[in-house]
Parts: structure tokens; C-alpha cells; sequence
């Protein structure tokens, strides 16, 4: 059924239509509403599951990891500083190979205080073992929530869904919410062979020596590289039921494109408005939206940029010192390919500001005439 | 009660240090609780007791987790199996002073507050042993320890854990200690029988950290009992006391002697016991001001 829905909402949905047992939660602007509009549909009967009102995000990824431990579908929702003090969990989780499906709300980091979207937050998480997904607009986000429990529990590895903040936590758009009864073909019950479980008790996590650790953190790294292929065949399988598919990669017009951007998020919608635009002027233009961020889809983004001699990165964030993260990703997976582009970073957008066509025409105009490969990134203001 | 060790759920091959007070806790909480248990473990001594992976030295289910996080993660878990309708397996988060009075605090008292369906142990040894004997606020006043060396030994008392719990209302919150299995297993089967946040405070002597000889921990926690040092009460609801040990006269022990045979307090002058003995005196003095005045019935 078609619905009028703010991103945050449609978080709320997909929890519900994922029949989740135990959500874990703490408010944080901008991702506070996903905790209300949960805990409304949990006292009316609408969604199922059990929430647990804990004291800080630490706890509540805990909280999550635990249930998930014995055997629960889980959901936290979380952003900027709540992720940040989730830190260690996360990693813990991943290690605990819990399923859990997290939602990040963007947003950009204190000092000085700024609620606007920035996606160094999540980006900052990159090495955690978890799977990110970008996602662009709020069918995209109730969408995505599903697919982020068929490929966690698949892979037993955590999937953090990534939207910006206000730009979609509040926005409202229109979104077809799917039957339940369609989403439990497409979602089965969550099923663990291995949880806490007395009639077969195992210790979980004890030590061990480098060997074993590491031999442990290979079959991780393994893992997520398979969310490449669990990902798309995911996709496949929501648009078969659904009539929706998203790919883990989103080119526009780069068939013949001289300069393409590259961009995740919101960013990615404008930016096929810019490029129209540049069309017109003559400028052969494209764009690529990247979806799947862990693992990097580098082969995805090669096939998608051909020939193109340039990629400009858009990106939302900063590795302070070494410049826009996506640009590092694309440079470091590029390096390995017979054909190379010239790659000019742009960080642009901290702390909110709009991307509009015209922002993203002009950045695209500069990075155009920019002359020579280049280490150093380019600040651009909106 | 009679157990023999097949029934134990401690079993042997663990790697605790000779005279470890924690594992005869672990024991005799199991020995109530049963196989129906899901132990919760962060950072702590037990840690490195369960053994390496793949042996384990608890036959029923462990899951380790961060040093700060016994409670919240105990609390999923039993979020978990009441989802599933399993409310009959016991959920017992286990941990040490450090991870209880220090770092574990805010989600203990969280889940606290929240009275969530866990039995929350806090084996305590009175420092972070684990990472070789520093202090804790649970590291009495005159203690050596790694970070307290003797010179500038913990000029602080202990923390009052109890009385945090009991602040929180919870329906049970109970201390206990080795040298006194049936009081202890008493505590836990009555904490098993009930529903909500119950909290035992288990008294832990450690050879190592305290510098005594490891075939006197179970005098040491009973001399601690003796001395006053740790007296031995449950609280009900946060607001009704019930005293569960009283020493009698005969038995009465100054501190003193308590703390004779522990290195750790060796560097202390007769007027630094002595302050230890008013601390100890006090607190008792109190404790008996509450159970008269709040009894549980
Ligand atoms: C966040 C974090 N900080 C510090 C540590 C290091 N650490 C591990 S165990 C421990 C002390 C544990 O003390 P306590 O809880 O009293 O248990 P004990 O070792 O005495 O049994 C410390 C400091 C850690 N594991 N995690
Ligand atoms: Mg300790």
C-alpha cells in the first residue's frame, strides 16, 4: 500500500514487516523518530517485538548482540555520536558474528555541535567487519531494511543501512509498503544452527592464540566478500516478489561519459539531474551511485565507469589528513585494474548543506578542467 | 545438598590460579542454578578460568562479551529466550568488582532500573586481577595494589555496592561468600525463584592479588565475615534488610587479624587499622540501624 512516509518511518515499517524479536534502541537526533515511531508501533500491536529502553547506545548494540547470540532477529538505529559510543560493539559483534541490522542516520560529528548529515560517522566504522549499504530515498530505505536481514543472516555478518540525515530521516515521500504476508516470502523466520542454547552448551568467544584468531578473521573477511554475490542475488529476489531492484552499483549515462561522479546517498538523485543538465550543455557527463559500501564493489564501479578517462568522488566525509574516504576506496581498488582512471577526490557537504543541480554542475565544471592526476583532495564549498 | 563432580558444572581444567576464590562461586551458583543457564561473561579473572578455546571449563552455554556490557547483554539474552517462550532457562551475568562498581556500572544500573529478568553476580576480589591487581572502588581503604603502591596506598573506602543496588528497588540484592556455601546457596536458589533484577554480592578472596597463601582463601572470607569486614545480609525490594549471618561473640574478630596474614595491607600503621577497624565499625552500626528499622518480615 502506498504510503506518505518520512525516512525514519519507513525504518519503522520494514522493522515491523521483518517481524523483528528484540529491538534495542537509544534517541539521538537526527534518528530519534525511528525510536518513537517503533515504541508507538510496539505499545498499539503493530510491530511484535520486544523493546528494550536501555541507558546508552553502548548497551543497546549489547543488548542487541545478546539477544542476537541467543537467537533473535534483532534492529537497533543509532547515528553520529550513539555510533561512535557503539564502537567497541561493534566490532564485538562482528566478531560474535551476530546478525544484527543496524540503521545509521548521517550525521556529522561534534565539536562544534552540528546535527546535519556527514557520513563520517558511518564510514568511520569501515573496518569493523560489518556490511554498509547507502541508501538514496525512503523506498530505498524501507526496501533495503529487508535485504539487510536476507543477507546478514545469510552471511552471519551485521549490515549497517546508511541514510543522510533529514535530507531522508525527514523527508516525506511516497512508499509502497509491502504486505506481510509477501515479506514472509521473502524473509523467512531467523533460524540460527549455532546460539546460546542449554540443550547444547558451547562457550562463545573464549580465547584463543594468533593462529586460530586469525584463521577466524579470514573466514570474516571471506564472508563479507560474499555479501558482492548475496547482495545482488538478494536484489534479484526482492524485485522478483516486489518489482523493485537497486543493484549494488547505480550507473547513469557513463556509457560514453568523459567525467563521471561518483556519489552515495541522496547525493546520487541530484547528481542525475546535474548530469542531464551538463548534457544539454554538451559536457559528456555521468553518474555512479555506489550502494554497497563493505565490501568496496570495485569490479561493480569499474565495469560501471568503461572507458570514462576522469571519476570525480563526491564525498561526504573525511578522513582527516588523507582526504574523502569513497575517493581512497576507489583509488586503492582501482590500482589493480589494466585501465585507470584519473580520480579527483572532492569533499564537500560536511556538516549539511545542499547538494543542489547547480552545486553539483559547478563541482562537476571544476573537476573537468582540473588538469593532471592529483593526490590531495579537493575542498569544495557549497 | 550432595553433588558429586560428574554433576558439578564447574569441572576440572580450568586455569585459575591456586586458591582461587571465584571458581568455588562459579561452582556453587551453578550447583543451584543448573544446566537450564546462560552464562553472560565480560572481562574479568573467569575470562581466562574458562580456559582456551575449544575447551571450556563451565558445561553450560558462555557467551563472552565486553568488560562493560555483563548486564545489557544478559539482558538481550533474556530478551531472547522470552521472545522464544523459554522462561525457565536462567540468565546469570557474571562479573567482577571492576566490571561491576567501575566500568559495568551505568549498564547494570540500567538494567537495574529497568528490573530486567537477570541474576547479576559480582564475584568480588576487591581489584582488577585480571590485568594484574590494580585498584577498583571496591579496593578497600589501605590496600596495596599495582596502582596504589604502598607508599601511596587507597586512601578511599570501599564503594557501597549493596546500597547502589538497593537504591535501584530491585526485588532482591543479597551478599554472600565462599566460607559459607549453604547461606550462599540459600540466596541463590531464593534469587532463582523469583523474577526480576536480583543481585548477588559474592566475596572473593584472591592469593594473588592479595598476597596470601592460596590454601587460606576460605578462612580469609570467613574471617572477612568475622571481622565485620563483610557482613552477610539480603535486601528486599531495596527497603526490607534481613541479616543472614551474625557473628557471635566468640567469633568476633578485630580487623586486625583479618588483614594479618595479606601482604597487601603489610605497609599499614596501628593507626591506619585503626581506621579501617572505625570504617568497619560504623558501617556494621549502620547495617544494624537499617535491619532493625526496615526487617523483612
Ligand atoms: C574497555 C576495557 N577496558 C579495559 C580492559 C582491560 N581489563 C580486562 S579485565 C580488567 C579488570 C577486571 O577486573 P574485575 O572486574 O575486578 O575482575 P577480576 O579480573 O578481578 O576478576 C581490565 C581492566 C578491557 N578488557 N576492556
Ligand atoms: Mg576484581
Amino acid at each position: 500500500m502506498k504510503q506518505v512516509l518520512l525516512g525514519n518511518f519507513a525504518v519503522a515499517r520494514a522493522v515491523a514487516l521483518a517481524r523483528v524479536d528484540v529491538i534495542s534502541a537509544y534517541p539521538i537526533t537526527p534518528q530519534t523518530l525511528i525510536v518513537e515511531e517503533l515504541s508507538e508501533m510496539c505499545a498499539r500491536g503493530d510491530c511484535g517485538a520486544k523493546f528494550i529502553k536501555v541507558e546508552s547506545e553502548h548497551s543497546a548494540l549489547a543488548c542487541c548482540m545478546g539477544a542476537s547470540a541467543a537467537g533473535a532477529r534483532t534492529f537497533t538505529a543509532t547515528s553520529s555520536h550513539g555510533l561512535l559510543l557503539m564502537h567497541e560493539m561493534i566490532h564485538w559483534s562482528a566478531g560474535a558474528r551476530t546478525p544484527i541490522v543496524m540503521v545509521n542516520v548521517n550525521r556529522a560529528i561534534a565539536p562544534p555541535w552540528n546535527l546535519w548529515s556527514e557520513q563520517t560517522d558511518s564510514l568511520s566504522q569501515r573496518d569493523t567487519g560489518w556490511i554498509q549499504l547507502y541508501c538514496e530515498n525512503n523506498q530505498e530505505v524501507l526496501d533495503t531494511t529487508l535485504h539487510a536481514y536476507r543477507i546478514a543472516e545469510q552471511l552471519r555478518v551485521p549490515v549497517m543501512l546508511v541514510m543522510d540525515a533529514f535530507i531522508l530521516s525527514h523527508t516525506s515521500e511516497v512508499v509502497d509498503v509491502p504486505d506481510i504476508a509477501q515479506v514472509d516470502r521473502f524473509l523467512p523466520p531467523y533460524n540460527p544452527e549455532v546460539k546460546l542454547d542449554p540443550a547444547d552448551p558451547h562457550s562463545f568467544g573464549s580465547i584463543t592464540g594468533g593462529a586460530e584468531y586469525q584463521e577466524l578473521k579470514r573466514i570474516r573477511h571471506e564472508a563479507i566478500l560474499r555479501a558482492r554475490d548475496v547482495a545482488l542475488e538478494v536484489d534479484s529476489e526482492f524485485d522478483a516478489i516486489f518489482g523493485r531492484k537497486y543493484g549494488i552499483v547505480q550507473p547513469y549515462r557513463c556509457d560514453d561519459a568523459e567525467l563521471i561522479l561518483l556519489t552515495s546517498g541522496t547525493t546520487a538523485g541530484t547528481a542525475r539531474i546535474a548530469v542531464d543538465a551538463l548534457r544539454e550543455e554538451g559536457v559528456a557527463a555521468g553518474t555512479l551511485k555506489v550502494r554497497l559500501f563493505r565490501p568496496f564493489p570495485a569490479h561493480a564501479i569499474a565495469e560501471g565507469v568503461g572507458d570514462a578517462p576522469k571519476v570525480a568522488v563526491i564525498d561526504r566525509n573525511v578522513s582527516l589528513g588523507a582526504g574523502g574516504i569513497f575517493a581512497q576506496e576507489l583509488k586503492a581498488a582501482f590500482y589493480d585494474m589494466d585501465r585507470r582512471p584519473e580520480i579527483i577526490g572532492i569533499v564537500s557537504g560536511l556538516g549539511g548543506g545542499d547538494f543542489t543541480p547547480e552545486a553539483i554542475a559547478r563541482i562537476a565544471h571544476n573537476a573537468a578542467s582540473a588538469k593532471g592526476r592529483r593526490g590531495e583532495a579537493v575542498w569544495e564549498a557549497l | 545438598m550432595n553433588v558429586t563432580v560428574e554433576q558439578e558444572f564447574v569441572c576440572r581444567g580450568h586455569v585459575a590460579c591456586p586458591g582461587c576464590g571465584a571458581v568455588l562461586a562459579m561452582r556453587y551458583v551453578l550447583d543451584v542454578l543448573g544446566k537450564k543457564t546462560i552464562v553472560v561473561l565480560p572481562a574479568c579473572c573467569w575470562s581466562v578460568i574458562n580456559n582456551r578455546y575449544p575447551t571450556a571449563a563451565v558445561k553450560v552455554p558462555l557467551f563472552h562479551t565486553a568488560f562493560e556490557t555483563a548486564a545489557c547483554v544478559a539482558t538481550g539474552v533474556r530478551a531472547a529466550l522470552d521472545m522464544k517462550g523459554d522462561n525457565d532457562t536462567h540468565v546469570l551475568a557474571w562479573a567482577g568488582d571492576g566490571g561491576t562498581f567501575d566500568i559495568g556500572l551505568q549498564a547494570l544500573s540500567g538494567a537495574a532500573e529497568r528490573n530486567d529478568d537477570i541474576i547479576y553476580v559480582c564475584y568480588d576480589n576487591e581489584a582488577y586481577m585480571n590485568t594484574g591487581i590494580q585498584r577498583s572502588s571496591s579496593t578497600p581503604f589501605g590496600a596495596w595494589t599495582t596502582t596504589t603502591p604502598a607508599k601511596t596506598f587507597k586512601t578511599k573506602q570501599k564503594k557501597n555496592i549493596m546500597d547502589i543496588m538497593a537504591a535501584h528497588r530491585i526485588p532482591y540484592a543479597a551478599t554472600a561468600t565462599i566460607a559459607y556455601p549453604e547461606d550462599l546457596m540459600n540466596k541463590v536458589r531464593y534469587a532463582a525463584g523469583i523474577r526480576g533484577t536480583r543481585f548477588l554480592h559474592i566475596f572473593c578472596p584472591c592469593p594473588t592479588g592479595w598476597k596470601t597463601a592460596p590454601d587460606i582463601t576460605v578462612e580469609l572470607s570467613r574471617n572477612a565475615v568475622r571481622a565485620r569486614a563483610f557482613p552477610l545480609y539480603e535486601v528486599f525490594d531495596g527497603t526490607r534488610y534481613r541479616l543472614t549471618h551474625e557473628p557471635a561473640q566468640e567469633d568476633r574478630m578485630p580487623i586486625a587479624e583479618y588483614i594479618k596474614p595479606q601482604r597487601r595491607f603489610a605497609h599499614l600503621t596501628e593507626a591506619e587499622i585503626q581506621v579501617m577497624q572505625d570504617h568497619a565499625d560504623e558501617e556494621w552500626g549502620r547495617l544494624m540501624k537499617v535491619t532493625e528499622t526496615w526487617p523483612a518480615g
